[in-house]
């Protein structure tokens, strides 16, 4: 309902200055029933802003020429090694892959039922100890994933109908109880496993470096290009939580159930009047969403390490995310996701003492600027 | 009305007696230690070590009953001053020990200045400046600070493993800039260089990119790091395939990082390090501790051994509860009799012989140790050299020393001379 009225007024304010514009934008339009969906926001956006696309067209050539060419010396003097720049930025986009699905699940539930859910953190941590216990006692990594999805995702189903469903609407309420929860889940975790450090350890087949396509320099003496040695473990990573990053849009854009969702996200009070059982979605979301975070467990688990502080960790890193990315947006998410990981790494890369500093600018400017986040809505 | 109010005069007397006949018995000692966030492993095994000394004197003190309580803190400094806070002025706990990490330390240090009437005593703690720098009255510390024990290691890396150029990487805070300092001073006056220096919060916990920064054209890298930070290190830097000759920070080679599970760890075998305790020390005495120590807790609830963390709280723990046998648990005026019994105490600790300098800082006995994997496939630290009697200023002069500065990110500079 709302794109439709934003698009009339859009439409509007082009016929009064030029008509013959407009009517390709009916035409459009027109077509637009017809042809999928996604093209439209892009070429929308082409045409509103042609200065940020050029922006955006050559910033893209560069990071492509940074990626793909071997630097010449000059450059390699101003940036420092080629190496350590890719690895920074592939480093960036997997640890953005692992953000993406803790902050995922937090701002589908924000989106939904506007419950900003403090306890996330420690549904992450949750679902790193179940993984770390499946793996330990079965030797299946992979089995780690389901399990701590469903278990942590039961759980999320208990907080949904005892706890926030007794005060939905009381955000004051909700964000205290949450705050609590935390605290309690987190000593609960710390008596159960101990202060220990513990890692999930991954297959022998995921472990050690692989070579890459990526060319990192040529040797002085033979002329070889060398390849950059990247982690097969974080590749396999940032795959898995692509796949899931797809899949999450995949259903919310096309499916009976993702409808209903992004309905509930509009309008809860018109949709639970169109008769739809609302309270039925809302424990769907919510186990969802707490059964990412703990997958997220697991997959954080396996390439950084398990102790109690993580939750607070993630928790904070997912708010930055979704304040970053848009409160409710999944795309926003998986942006913001990627720009916090990225700015974090080549932080921690090129001003390691301030790298922190780094990842919370982007978050003042994102709030001086654009307070709904980058993807958010007003 | 008049009948209520005496008895209720009565009932506040009976209180106040029943309340000074306890104070008269039980002492109240609070404990500071990281068990929250990053140390939470290392302030545990340090609680164990209080624990110990406190069960081998049959938790009594100078014919007083101590009473335990823990105040929790996450290595940060206000943690620290508001779990001190908590301990003094709500429990009205008499003696303090703690705390673990080093900026909470300097905190402490300054906290304890506005509380004359109770004596601190260090857990573990180790930045320099909070014995080198204004130091307080009624705080003592009977561990060595992160510089003294890296007393030797330069040496060491120079003469023995023929390193010429390092690069180091640590957490960025007070007791990694102490360490590095001592490790500077050994190794620059020999004619070492020190290429590149890189620090890292305290807390990171994905250092792949770091990793990959770190440079190749030296001959090893020290690394001073500890806890959850040091594992991720080592973890990714398996993922990553590093090859690196290492060189580790006290706490990195603690066993709070050679218990976790796991391959990554195997990368630290072979590698030197420096610190005041090595696993495998073969005195009797020493011995006997990792034996009291074992027969203590059950075999889940520990570590394979002691960490110094350990170490450190039952020799501040074990210092008081002598001293306060000396003095009958008399601590009236201002716990004078006490604290001149713990300025002149000659500890007779598991790791050596420890007694306290002019600013009440240890003087004690440093361990040069490689990490080596034992007959059962676990990890231990073997002493390779010792160095006795490891001063605050590291054997230079005092002017000298003073002359450095207070270690920082790039202080001190590498040269071959510091006087």
């Amino acid at each position: 309902m709302r794109t439709g009225a934003r698009r009339t007024r859009y439409e509007r304010g082009k016929f009064d200055v030029d008509g013959r514009k407009s009517d390709r934008r009916i035409a459009t339009s027109i077509g637009e029933a017809v042809a999928p969906a996604e093209n439209r926001p892009l070429r929308r956006f082409a045409e509103n802003h042609p200065w940020w696309l050029a922006a955006i067209a050559i910033s893209t050539a560069i990071l492509l020429y940074l990626i793909f060419a071997i630097w010449p010396a000059w450059l390699v003097q101003i940036i420092g090694k080629k190496k350590v720049f890719l690895n920074a930025l592939f480093n960036g986009i997997t640890l953005g892959g692992l953000y993406f699905l803790v902050a995922s699940g937090f701002t589908l539930i924000f989106g939904l039922m506007r419950n900003v859910n403090l306890a996330h953190g420690s549904l992450y941590l949750l679902g790193a100890y179940i993984g770390y216990m499946v793996a330990g006692w079965t030797g299946y990594w992979l089995l780690a994933f389901p399990v701590a999805f469903i278990l942590v995702g039961l759980l999320g189903i208990l907080l949904q109908v005892f706890v926030f469903r007794r005060m939905e609407r009381q955000d004051l309420r909700q964000t205290l109880v949450t705050i609590g929860i935390s605290i309690v889940l987190a000593d609960i975790m710390l008596w159960v496993f101990g202060g220990d450090f513990l890692n999930i350890i991954p297959p022998s087949w995921l472990s050690g470096p692989m070579e890459t396509i990526f060319v990192t320099g040529v040797k002085r003496s033979s002329g070889d290009l060398i390849y950059l040695k990247y982690p097969l473990v974080r590749i396999v990573i940032f795959l898995a939580s692509v796949a899931i990053g797809v899949g999450m849009w995949t259903l919310l854009n096309k499916t009976r159930v993702g409808m209903l969702i992004r309905a509930g996200v509009d309008d809860r009070e018109m949709l639970s009047a169109t008769g739809a059982r609302i309270q039925l979605v809302f424990v769907g979301v919510f186990a969802f969403g707490a059964g990412l975070a703990g997958i997220a467990g697991v997959v954080g688990g396996t390439f950084q390490s398990i102790a109690p502080g993580e939750d607070v960790r993630f928790l904070l890193a997912s708010l930055v995310v979704v304040i970053v990315g848009g409160m409710g947006s999944i795309t926003g998410a998986a942006l913001g996701a990627v720009l916090i990981g990225i700015s974090e790494q080549f932080g921690s890369v090129y001003f390691p003492t301030y790298s922190v500093v780094v990842t919370f600018m982007i978050m003042v400017l994102v709030l001086a600027f654009r307070p709904q986040g980058l993807l958010g809505r007003s | 009305m008049k009948a209520k109010s005496i008895q209720l005069a009565a009932a506040a007397a009976a209180i106040a007696a029943a309340g000074a006949a306890v104070e008269a018995e039980t002492l109240k000692v609070g404990a500071l230690a990281t068990l929250e966030g990053t140390y939470t492993s290392l302030g545990e095994d340090g609680m164990r070590g209080l624990r110990l000394a406190l069960s081998q004197a049959s938790n009594m003190a100078g014919g007083r009953e101590i009473e335990l309580i823990v105040g929790p803190t996450d290595a940060t400094p206000d943690s620290a001053v508001r779990a001190a806070r908590k301990l003094v002025e709500q429990d009205g706990v008499e003696l303090v020990i703690g705390p673990l990490s080093g900026s909470e330390g300097i905190a402490i240090r300054d906290y304890s200045k506005t509380q004359p009437h109770v004596t601190f005593i260090n857990g573990i703690s180790g930045a320099q400046e909070t014995t080198y720098v204004t130091p307080s009255e009624n705080f003592f510390r009977f561990n060595m600070d992160g510089a003294q024990w890296s007393a030797g290691l330069g040496e060491y890396i120079y003469d023995e493993k023929g390193y010429r150029v390092i690069a180091t990487i640590g957490e960025d805070y007070s007791f990694v800039y102490t360490q590095v300092l001592g490790l500077v001073l050994g190794f620059c006056q020999l004619g070492g260089e020190v290429a590149e220096r890189l620090w890292v919060p305290l807390g990171t916990k994905d250092f792949s990119s770091i990793i990959a920064a770190l440079p190749d054209d030296v001959d090893a890298i020290y690394l001073g790091l500890g806890g959850g930070d040091a594992v991720n290190f080592l973890n990714q830097y398996q993922q990553a395939g590093g090859e690196a000759n290492l060189i580790g920070g006290t706490i990195m080679v603690d066993p709070t990082v050679l218990s976790t599970e796991g391959t990554a760890k195997n990368a630290l075998i072979g590698v030197p390090s420096s610190g005041p305790q090595a696993d495998t020390w073969d005195d009797p005495d020493w011995r006997a501790y990792v034996q009291a120590y074992i027969d203590e807790f059950p075999p889940d609830q520990r570590f394979p051994s002691p960490s110094l963390l350990a170490t450190g709280y039952y020799n501040a723990t074990t210092a008081a509860v002598s001293c306060l046998n000396e003095v009958g648990g008399d601590l009236s005026d201002g716990h004078a009799a006490f604290r001149s019994c713990l300025s002149d105490l000659v500890l007779d600790a598991p790791n050596g012989s420890i007694h306290l300098d002019h600013n009440r800082q240890a003087i004690g006995t440093n361990f040069i140790m490689e990490t080596v994997q034992l007959d059962d496939g676990s990890l231990a630290n073997e002493m390779v050299g010792m160095i006795e009697n490891v001063n605050q200023t590291l054997g230079l002069d005092p002017d000298a020393f003073a002359k450095i500065g207070a270690p920082g990110r790039e202080n001190p500079a590498c040269t071959t001379s510091y006087e």
